[in-house]
């Protein structure tokens, strides 16, 4: 058991027990998504496109079908016909056919990778040679993977029924801009009159991906009596569950999502694309089957995040105040519509106040894998943007980097460009904090070295939670919860519900149980789960708390407004139970005590952060080698401090990967060429230092004890922080991600 | 190809004498692979980029798994011995540091417990870590096929990507590094944009031998990788220092004319710019390491 | 289909037979023929580290050696590395030290680590960074995983 921080107002928040589920992981035993397994159960595999963009002739899949040891072989005409039904899945609106298409292509493939047909047979090597066999048909198109030659008039169509979104208004003929998004607040030109030092730069970045390291896994079996159950690795079961009951169109009653333990997400493990495939297979075998993508069918064949190009324009006085800001904005969606624009342009000048603005987005499809959710989605690229733009600007105003974040940063009443007006938020005293750090304050030197500092935020959402609990006769209680844990939350939430009731995390059993077996939850995703599953777990908490109040008073013959209730005492005139003691008399005196809460907090947590960062560069080789970093971030309140240090750390990684080297090498063709972890590079264990954490915390006002989401922020500041300390080591202002070495050391050539 | 991923089905031998391994190796006509340490063959195989109906296992055969050095004769090297035996052999890591440093940094710790020499060599990739160090070092390659045994210099064994001088049957047994002279050092770079786990962009090795008075370079050769066909030794650049001193100046000059040989390709590792730029850095920076472990010693 | 073959081998202390096809890697076989799934596959061709194991001692990824190799060879996985009912020090150390956050990667890091710490019971930051570079996490940013293995070597040393 940890002992209670000293000076906290709480016994078990802010403490570092284990985590529940942690001996499970350590040791083996944890069950992720393929390691279920089943008497009878087949093995499948999943044929995809060789082409980036073709119309499917004919698929003949009748050697594949009489390959010995194949059970089942299921194509399109396998699915329900979707054609144009919309469905609101939780995360907004989507078209069924588009999700339909990129679970298993129908007329058109759109990227190369798009699953095309699928095979179940006794063990993957036989369904791979089976899935040799389906020989299909294709008529290739051209193809197009750079957002801005997507968006010209004479670029290849990807579908006749997508028509530009503008603000709500349709275009009256079909475009590869999916939607556009324009932001005014003020009158920039005016903002811009008035500025003393203006300055515009363009931006590139390139498709990134989640780099999770479990691959994509489902497990189906659809009984005889038209009930389906899912094993898989989900971020949230329930949207698994929409999905794959709109997908086949059966009653969402008729599906069973179980989660299984999942090995990464960032959010890429929300949309469906194995569940639905192998839920037929199963369906037409007659037996479980289980589908698992290999490496180069995770990079090719799900969701990285857009690739971009962004304009953003700054304009200060001389004094500091920024004046204006503009910002244009395209991001390349992928082969079907959706995607972050709109975060994006909602967080490229959220930290900063300003009195005019304008932001202009536009969401592009194009001959790319569809990309999907990647922590803090689009708010990544819309950082390096604004704060590279920002340093340029302090360093012509002469005004030390962070002083001019603070002398513009947004505070309690600023009002977004989009709209919204932040309650208190805590992005001046992350600033504080980053001023007052030893890394700001240490001395860097050396040739060839730089500093660098960039501000993040994110909106972090609240979205619906259920949970219950009931009490053990030994004094313990059983937490039931729907939040599949992707990095701790069992605890997290577990120690709210303990504090809560005056007893320890230890004495919590937390269980991420099934779709049948809890309230509606929606994902994990959104840093949402901390707060608002623990804001459920803390309702539960209450809600047990007034039943065995009630049953202290019966003991006591009381009114239970009588009983006083302290750090989990009851107690009445000089009579008093713990609450392991209560909970041993619950049995013989009545019934069983059971709490449960269902939650939908509006809003967002709003959780900025400030990341710090020493760089040294080679100039004869462009490589970039990370010295110190630190991350300095507002959590609200820290439930369990480690896991919101790792949430810092990791992020920071990520987005020093997301800086420095990742990227989708696309040839002519549209094919991508590093589909694999030796050449799509994300940092490995000799890429980074260690890294620092210091912990704001400015309390959410809409939170019990004060959380505030944390998982996202931390990836949002690293490139920009990179990209400053880079210019800050030999000169150049890098306006491209990755900043590898082959381009760093163009740069730094062409600048001597 | 993802859903295609997958080995085809195959027999598995493991002979414990060469001459068997030789004769299943020819009797399968071109369907069969041979398996050392397996961390480049089972991918290939694995992602079809080969196919084979027979792998022969030659980790059962006592000479190709051999480690023997003595300062008199040289290093003779099991083809399928494997790098992390190399590393954690101290008189290996004295005498020929060039090969220890690429041994070190092919792949993680866990392909290095499995992953040779002889099967870097065999697999004959223009980027190979160990290979620059085998060219420096003049180590002779002793292949044996059914007909019997020969021998060839390292500079004669690859011919171009992925090819190599290999006849149909044969396979290669040891590799023989002569003995290192007094005053002699040798090191590997190899860039790469991450850290460790992955494939060099550009490469260099160098060996120099001073004189006594370790005031001029006796001899001196240079050896990059994955900017030709095949590695490729730097003759003039080797030959320009003979008889200059160890410095900066002459380094530099050295990795000038390393360049000449360097006749990259463009693809996502690198522009033919970079590395052709890269191969006169790493050859300077080879030759000031090398210098510096002579100095050491 | 190819022929199956017997195989007899040492896994975790335990003598231990099993039938497998020449294509199929220890990997699969320790997954899916004896159900020791504490190995993990994240990239089947060597480059992440998840599904690492000890083969004669020395760290290897399972997905890179076949089964039919390992005749006669002596296999720890995650499932052997905490003895009689008590954790590794590495392990009770990922623990308390928050190493793992989605924990697909810890048992690979755990195996991966012990053999270095077989070797090597006091290693340096750079050291533990060099040696399991071929392990990847996703999650944590490694500091904490750094953090844990000193821990665990400390804790080690001073047993012994």
């Amino acid at each position: 058991m940890n002992t209670p921080v000293p000076g906290s107002q709480y016994k078990v928040i802010g403490t570092r027990p284990i985590r529940h589920d942690g001996m499970d992981k350590v040791t083996g035993k944890a069950k992720y998504g393929a390691d279920v397994k089943f008497s009878k159960m087949l093995y499948g595999r999943v044929l995809r496109s060789p082409h980036a963009h073709a119309r499917i002739v004919s698929i003949d899949t009748s050697e594949a079908e009489s390959h010995p040891g194949v059970f089942a072989v299921i194509t399109t005409s396998d699915m329900p016909d979707l054609v144009d039904k919309m469905a609101d899945l939780g995360e907004g609106v989507v078209n069924m056919a588009h999700l339909g298409d990129n679970v298993l292509a129908r007329e058109k493939v759109l990227y190369k990778g798009q699953a095309v047909a699928a095979v179940a047979a006794s063990d993957v090597h036989v369904a791979a040679e089976a899935i040799a066999k389906i020989k299909v048909e294709y008529e290739p198109l051209p193809a197009v993977t750079w957002v801005l030659d997507a968006m010209r008039e004479d670029a290849p169509l990807l579908h006749d029924n997508v028509f530009t979104d503008d603000m709500g208004k349709k275009s009256d003929k079909p475009s590869n801009v999916d939607k556009e998004i324009h932001f005014l607040k003020g009158d920039a030109e005016e903002g811009f009159a008035a500025a003393d030092v203006v300055v515009e730069r363009e931006f590139k970045t390139a498709t990134v991906h989640q780099g999770y390291i479990e691959p994509h896994v489902a497990t189906a079996d659809w009984n005889e009596d038209g009930n389906l159950t899912v094993w898989t690795s989900t971020q949230g079961s329930f949207a698994c569950r929409a999905q794959v009951a709109e997908i086949l169109q059966i009653p969402i009653s008729k599906v069973k999502v179980v989660p299984c333990e999942i090995g990464g997400g960032f959010g890429g493990k929300i949309t469906v694309y194995l569940q639905p495939v192998a839920a037929l297979l199963s369906k037409k075998s007659g037996r479980p089957v289980q589908l698992t993508m290999q490496r180069d069918e995770v990079f090719e064949g799900t969701g990285p995040t857009p690739g971009s190009f962004m304009r953003v324009k700054l304009g200060a006085t001389k004094e500091g105040k920024l004046t204006a800001g503009e910002a244009w904005i395209a991001f390349d969606a992928g082969a079907f519509p959706g995607g972050p624009i709109g975060p994006a342009c909602m967080c490229v000048f959220s930290c900063y106040d300003f009195e005019h603005a304008k932001v202009d987005g536009y969401n592009v499809v194009l001959n790319k894998p569809k990309t999907q959710a990647y922590r803090a989605p689009g708010s990544t690229h819309a950082a390096l943007a604004c704060e590279t733009v920002l340093d340029e600007l302090a360093e012509k105003l002469e005004i030390d980097p962070l002083e001019l974040r603070l002398k513009n940063a947004a505070t309690e009443g600023t009002r977004r460009v989009d709209g919204p007006v932040y309650p208190r938020i805590g992005c001046v005293e992350v600033l504080q904090a980053a001023q007052a750090s030893d890394h700001w304050n240490s001395p860097l030197e050396g040739p060839n070295r730089g500093r660098g500092v960039a501000l993040g935020f994110w909106f972090n959402c609240g979205l619906k939670s259920s949970a219950s609990a009931h009490v053990n006769p030994d004094g313990t209680v059983t937490l039931t919860e729907g939040s599949t844990d992707i990095g701790g939350s069992r605890a997290s939430i577990a120690m709210q519900l303990a504090e809560t009731l005056g007893i320890t995390a230890e004495e919590v059993h937390p269980q991420v149980v099934d779709t049948d077996s809890v309230g509606y939850t929606d994902v994990t995703g959104g840093s949402r789960v901390t707060f608002a599953t623990g804001l459920a777990a803390y309702k539960v908490g209450l809600d047990i708390e007034g039943q065995m109040t009630s049953r202290a008073a019966e003991l006591w013959d009381c009114s239970p407004e009588n009983v006083r209730v302290e750090s989990g005492v009851y107690s009445h005139n000089g009579d008093s139970l713990t609450f392991a003691e209560l909970a041993e008399k619950l049995h013989a005196t009545g019934e069983a005590v059971v709490g449960r809460a269902t939650v939908a907090p509006d809003g967002a947590t709003n959780g900025f952060g400030a990341h710090l960062v020493d760089v040294e560069v080679d100039p004869d080789t462009g490589k970039t080698t990370i010295l110190r970093y630190t991350v300095i971030q507002d959590a609200g309140k820290a439930i369990h401090p480690s896991y919101v240090e790792g949430q810092m750390q990791g992020g920071a990684v990520q987005g020093i990967g997301w800086a420095l080297n990742e990227e989708y090498f696309f040839d002519d063709q549209g094919q991508m060429k590093n589909a694999s972890f030796l050449d799509y590079r994300i940092p490995t264990f000799l890429d980074v230092p260690m890294i620092d954490t210091i912990i704001v915390e400015v309390p959410n006002p809409d939170h019990p004890y004060g959380v505030r989401g944390v998982g996202e922020t931390p990836i949002v500041p690293p490139p920009a922080a990179i990209a400053i300390a880079i210019h800050n080591a030999v000169g150049v202002r890098m306006t491209e991600l990755p900043m590898s070495p082959p381009k760093l050391w163009k740069a730094i050539s062409d600048q001597s | 190809m993802g859903g295609l991923t997958t080995l085809s089905g195959f027999e598995y031998v493991a002979p414990t004498d060469l001459t068997a391994a030789a004769t299943a190796l020819r009797d399968a006509g071109g369907r069969a692979c041979v398996l050392a340490g397996g961390t480049d063959i089972l991918v290939q195989l694995r992602e079809g980029m080969r196919s084979a109906d027979l792998v022969i296992d030659v980790k059962k055969i006592p000479e190709l798994l051999q480690l023997e050095y003595a300062p008199d004769s040289g290093l003779c090297l099991g083809a399928a011995t494997p790098c992390y035996q190399i590393y954690t052999t101290a008189d290996v890591v004295n005498a020929y540091p060039a090969l220890v440093d690429a041994t070190r940094i092919i792949g993680g710790w866990q392909i290095q417990s499995r992953a040779s020499v002889g099967g870097n060599l065999c697999n004959s990739s223009p980027a190979a870590d160990s290979i620059p160090p085998l060219l420096v070092h003049q180590a002779v390659c002793h292949l044996a096929g059914p007909e019997g045994r020969r021998s060839i210099p390292v500079s004669d064994f690859c011919t171009a990507p992925g090819k190599n001088s290999l006849q149909p049957g044969e396979l290669l047994a040891t590799l023989t590094l002569p003995p290192q002279p007094a005053n002699a050092g040798s090191a590997y770079q190899r860039f790469i944009p991450r850290n460790e786990m992955d494939i060099a962009v550009a490469s260099a090795a160098s060996w120099i031998e001073l004189d006594d008075s370790r005031n001029a370079i006796k001899s001196a050769r240079i050896a990059l990788g994955a900017v030709a066909p095949t590695p490729v030794l730097a003759e003039e650049a080797s030959q320009f220092l003979v008889g200059k001193a160890p410095t900066e100046e002459n380094f530099s000059e050295a990795g000038v004319l390393a360049r000449q040989v360097a006749s990259p390709i463009d693809d996502m590792r690198g522009t033919v710019e970079f590395r052709v730029h890269l191969a006169g850095v790493l050859t300077q920076r080879t030759l000031a390491l090398a210098h510096q472990r002579v100095q050491d010693s | 289909m190819t022929k199956k073959t017997h195989v007899t081998t040492t896994i975790n202390g335990e003598e231990t037979e099993f039938l497998c096809e020449p294509r199929q890697s220890l990997l699969e076989v320790l997954r899916e023929v004896l159900d020791l799934t504490g190995s993990k596959e994240g990239c089947n061709n060597g480059n992440c580290g998840a599904c690492t194991v000890l083969l004669d001692g020395l760290p290897v990824d399972s997905c890179l050696v076949l089964a039919v190799e390992t005749e006669g060879a002596e296999i720890t996985t995650i499932e052997g590395i905490a003895q009689q009912g008590h954790l590794h020090p590495l392990q009770q150390c990922f623990l308390e030290g928050a190493a793992l956050q989605c924990g697909i990667c810890t048992p690979g890091f755990i195996v991966g680590a012990k053999a270095l710490l077989d070797r090597n019971p006091d290693p340096t930051e750079e050291e533990i960074r060099f040696n399991l570079a071929g392990n990847l996490c996703r999650c944590t940013g490694y500091d904490k995983i750094v953090r844990s293995i000193q821990e665990a070597a400390d804790r080690l040393q001073s047993a012994t």
